[in-house]
């Protein structure tokens, strides 16, 4: 039954989001339980996979209605895509749990058809990072976009625009890709992306093979929000529920960069992205305008979301630019971000959930307080952002770490600066942020000295948790965000070591 | 703004221009993209498929797996719009008929209807009159369009054809019956609920299949696992196969146009359309 | 410019026509999705733009002198028959590659069809619900209500 893991991954959440949203017209309870069962079960497939793949050291190889090679489309479950399915599953699982209030409070009578779409977002992120196909790749990150853009749309009176925004950038960065792998095609006749890794570096004086690259990277950079073009997260993140923002933010960025780090170096090899072409350069200097641009504009920003948006932003500098350095060290250090980031991206958008369930409001004025009323989610939420900020023993001191060293052992003293320097705005941030939920009172408690005997209110003082069904998956991401800190070694000897090709140093 | 834009996509396609220099021909038969994997697919369709239309073939079964998220994709669409739009219409408590030969309007109360309602036509702030040449004469063609869209599926393996072109003709002649006659009649006649209901019985037909494959103990989607079930050789189980999985993009793509459509002309209410 | 350059250049661009066609599509359709004010113009563009990559595979697998991707034979009862062994005989008498035009894109852009079918479905969707929040669909009117309201 292992043999055919690779498949039941992505066959069985597409099942279920069949039956999930059939049986939404019969039963209103049914949906929510398939999905989260289905969710689970790939996230106990990805598990397996990972360990077999690391206790064998080969990647698993699947060939879909028996074909082989470029004939078919194979799936290829090697250590990088093993360890970013456990985050999908992983992710999605847990906030789809954490959640369920959200859910039943705003997508009262379409449960069946929100749950389908939640489910078939996770399964096109699935197969999308166990593809071996560049075209298979383009046909699941359009699944994966129209089910995010029906999650977004579904939001604030604002929400409909932001979408369309959304879905104009994202319908370019899209297209631009397909763009890309039909000149792969036009210049080797291949899609399959193990035989395109054996052609390329027979023609890499070719002028087509460069012009794909160049849309191919220009249409993943669209779509993972990097400056200039990343005027569509902050608005669309800012404006969609809850539930959405938990499910698509920690991921569509994070699995982006993925497919970039794929492409970059599993279909157009090592030597030929960081040997032949002389970009990289270029490539981390914007990466640094991100880094740099993304934590400014957080700094400004009063809403919650929106400030997490632009760290997200802010993030994905981080990933590319140390990718871009070339070096095995930056390389580590992107990879392991993509597991911590997806991570703490998680816990900070799980606790948005709860702070804008708690109060109702999601600026940041309205965070008064509440180091006294939820002492554990603010635990949880204090824990998220020492792991933005790059505080051992969290995740996020690790991977900046790793990509601190990549940029000294390639000499760019400009990126390490601007790593720096975003830790810097990051501490300030979330210091702001703890002080205004520490030391400000709670907004109900607003005594004027005179009224103090008569206030018939439950009481400051009194804690008032989150709901248990909440928290405890919460607490899960944050707990998880030291486990990962703590096993970030074991992590990159075991698998991120393997990812990479032998001939990077 | 403008004049960056505008700057901005001269300057691209300029560039583009430049670089098409270096590709093949148009029409070049030596080019890397007609002869690297192509020619394989010309050559072993007949003893690997049994199925003459290359195009079928590789859609169905070569590339299936493809084309199976290519009908989530379509089923993905369906879903949006209908998370995105429908609204639930409230209850009404009157309704007016009108009598058609001699013109006089009735009001109903509550839930009752005219009996013979053949006659009545119901009436409300979005009633539009009908035209009498254009409703008939598509009742005329719209059996054809139909049968027509049947040969397409059925006869996918030897004339261009298949699943998806066959499905979006029937979902046109259910469309055109909702824009010539009224979109109410439409829905009585096809419910929101059998849309959504069939368009994922189709993606179920396609993912069923392959499923089944998984069962019998072959790969996913490899239909030659089902040589047992349709009691055929290995190389005619593909062909069947085939045929099943393009029955299910059919269903599927027909009940999923008419769901977008019924929810896009009617802005989600599904009152009156266009 | 002397004729001879004026007909080599001619010639250059006939030789590639399908790819100018292809960019000045593209770009007609980049236009405007970007320049224009209106949601729907934008939204039309953006059909453009999809049908342009649409055009330009199916165009690359061209052939000069072939004929489509379905192989010419004669539907006979006898052959439906009698199975796979007969079927496979017919297929051993050779199958010439250069008759056939390459059927890969042409299976490829079915999908991107329904791909840019499903994405222009969404699109209307949303863009009836901005109109139904907003009152218009002209992208400057919008954000005069969003800076005032």
């Amino acid at each position: 039954m292992t043999r055919h893991l690779p498949a039941l991954i992505i066959v069985i959440p597409l099942l279920a989001a069949l039956f999930t949203a059939g049986s939404g017209w019969i039963n209103s309870k049914a949906p929510f339980r398939i999905a989260v069962a289905a969710l689970f079960f790939s996230f106990v497939c990805a598990v397996l996979m990972l360990i077999q793949v690391v206790t064998t050291g080969i990647a698993m190889e699947y060939r879909m209605a028996g074909w082989a090679g470029p004939m078919g489309i194979v799936y290829v479950i090697d250590h990088l895509s093993a360890i970013v399915l456990v985050v999908i599953t992983a992710v999605s699982t847990l906030n789809l749990v954490a959640q369920k209030k959200n859910i039943d409070a705003e997508f009262n009578d379409k449960e069946g058809a929100f749950n389908a779409l939640y489910v078939l977002f996770t399964a096109g992120l699935i197969g999308m990072t166990a593809t071996g196909d560049a075209f298979n790749l383009y046909v699941l990150l359009e699944i994966v976009s129209l089910s995010g853009y029906a999650l977004i749309g579904l939001g604030s009176r604002r929400a409909p625009l932001a979408t369309l925004n959304y879905l104009f950038l994202g319908t370019i960065g899209a297209t631009f890709y397909l763009l890309g792998v039909g000149y792969l095609y036009i210049a080797t006749g291949t899609l399959n992306m193990a035989e395109l890794a054996t052609i390329i570096p027979q023609n890499m004086e070719s002028g087509v093979i460069l012009f794909a690259f160049i849309i191919c990277l220009t249409g993943l950079f669209v779509k993972m929000a990097m400056f200039p073009v990343h005027g569509w997260l902050p608005e669309a993140y800012s404006q969609a529920t809850s539930v959405s923002t938990g499910l698509i933010a920690p991921l569509t960025t994070k699995v982006t960069v993925y497919i970039m780090i794929r492409i970059c170096m599993t279909v157009f090899t090592p030597e030929y992205t960081f040997g032949h072409l002389d970009i990289s350069g270029f490539i981390v200097l914007l990466a640094i305008v991100t880094i740099v641009f993304g934590s400014l504009s957080a700094l400004a920003q009063t809403n919650v979301k929106r400030m997490l948006s632009y760290i997200i932003i802010a993030e994905v500098g981080y990933m590319v630019g140390g990718f871009f350095l070339g070096n095995r060290l930056g390389i580590s250090g992107a990879i392991l971000h993509i597991i911590n980031d997806a991570a703490m991206t998680l816990a900070l958008f799980l606790a948005a959930g709860i702070f804008i369930w708690k109060t109702g409001g999601e600026s940041r004025s309205d965070l008064k307080g509440l180091f006294a009323k939820m002492p554990f989610t603010m635990a949880g939420f204090v824990l998220a952002g020492l792991s933005v900020v790059g505080v051992p023993p969290t995740c996020g001191f690790f991977s900046k770490w790793y990509l601190i060293s990549g940029g000294i052992q390639a000499g760019n003293t400009l990126f390490v600066a601007a790593l720096i320097f975003s830790s810097l705005v990051n501490a300030v941030l979330f210091f702001r942020l703890f002080e205004i939920a520490y030391f400000e009172p709670f907004a109900d408690a607003d005594s004027h000295g005179s009224n103090h005997g008569s206030h018939t209110h439950g009481g400051a003082l009194a804690i008032k948790e989150a709901p248990l069904d909440m928290l405890i998956p919460f607490l899960i991401a944050s707990i998880t965000l030291i486990v990962l800190g703590l096993y970030s070694g074991t992590i990159v000897t075991n698998i991120i070591q393997f990812a990479i090709p032998t001939g990077v140093i | 703004m403008k004049i960056l834009g505008k700057l901005t996509i001269l300057l691209c396609g300029v560039l583009l221009l430049v670089f098409t220099m270096e590709f093949p021909d148009w029409g070049d038969p030596d080019s890397p993209a007609s002869t690297h994997l192509s020619p394989y697919f010309i050559q072993h369709t007949m003893e690997d498929t049994a199925v003459p239309n290359i195009v079928t073939s590789v859609l169905a079964d070569y590339r299936g797996y493809d084309t199976l998220f290519e009908t989530t994709v379509i089923l993905t669409a369906g879903l949006a719009c209908f998370l995105l739009l429908r609204i639930e219409r409230k209850k009404v408590h009157h309704r007016y008929y009108r009598h058609e030969p001699t013109g006089v309007t009735l009001r109903m109360e509550g839930d009752k209807f005219p009996r013979n309602s053949a006659v009545f036509q119901r009436m409300d702030a979005n009633w539009v009159p009908y035209d009498f040449v254009i409703s008939r004469t598509c009742r005329l063609i719209i059996p054809f369009i139909q049968i027509f869209a049947l040969y397409v599926v059925a006869h996918g393996h030897h004339s261009p054809g298949g699943g998806f072109q066959g499905g979006v003709l029937m979902g046109a002649s259910v469309i055109l019956f909702a824009i010539s006659h009224s979109l109410r009649a439409a829905i009585k006649s096809f419910s929101e609920k059998t849309a959504a209901l069939l368009s994922v019985t189709g993606v179920f037909i396609y993912a069923g299949t392959g499923a089944l494959c998984l069962i019998f103990g072959e790969v996913f989607l490899n239909y030659s696992a089902l040589a047992p079930l349709f009691g055929s050789d290995r190389v005619m189980a593909r062909s069947h196969g085939i045929l099943m999985v393009e029955i299910g993009v059919a269903v599927a793509v027909t009940a999923v146009m008419i769901w977008i459509y019924y929810n896009l002309s009617s802005a989600g209410k599904q009152d009156e359309g266009l | 410019m002397r004729d001879s350059d004026m007909e080599s250049i001619f010639a250059l661009v006939l030789a590639k026509a399908n790819y100018v066609v292809y960019i000045i599509l593209m770009m007609v359709g980049l236009y405007a999705m970007i320049v224009k004010n209106n949601l729907i113009k934008k939204i039309v563009g953006m059909s453009i733009f999809q049908t342009a990559i649409i055009l330009f595979y199916v165009s690359i697998g061209c052939k000069r002198g072939a004929t489509i991707p379905i192989l010419v034979h004669h539907a006979s009862p006898e052959a439906a028959a009698h199975g796979a062994e007969k079927i496979a005989a017919h297929a051993m008498e050779a199958v010439d590659v250069a008759h056939y035009i390459n059927p890969l894109p042409h299976v490829l852009m079915l999908t991107a069809i329904v791909v840019g079918v499903a994405t222009l479905g969404v699109a209307l969707a949303l863009a009836i619900k901005v109109y139904n929040t907003y009152g218009t669909v002209e992208e400057d009117e919008i954000n005069q209500q969003l800076r005032s309201g």
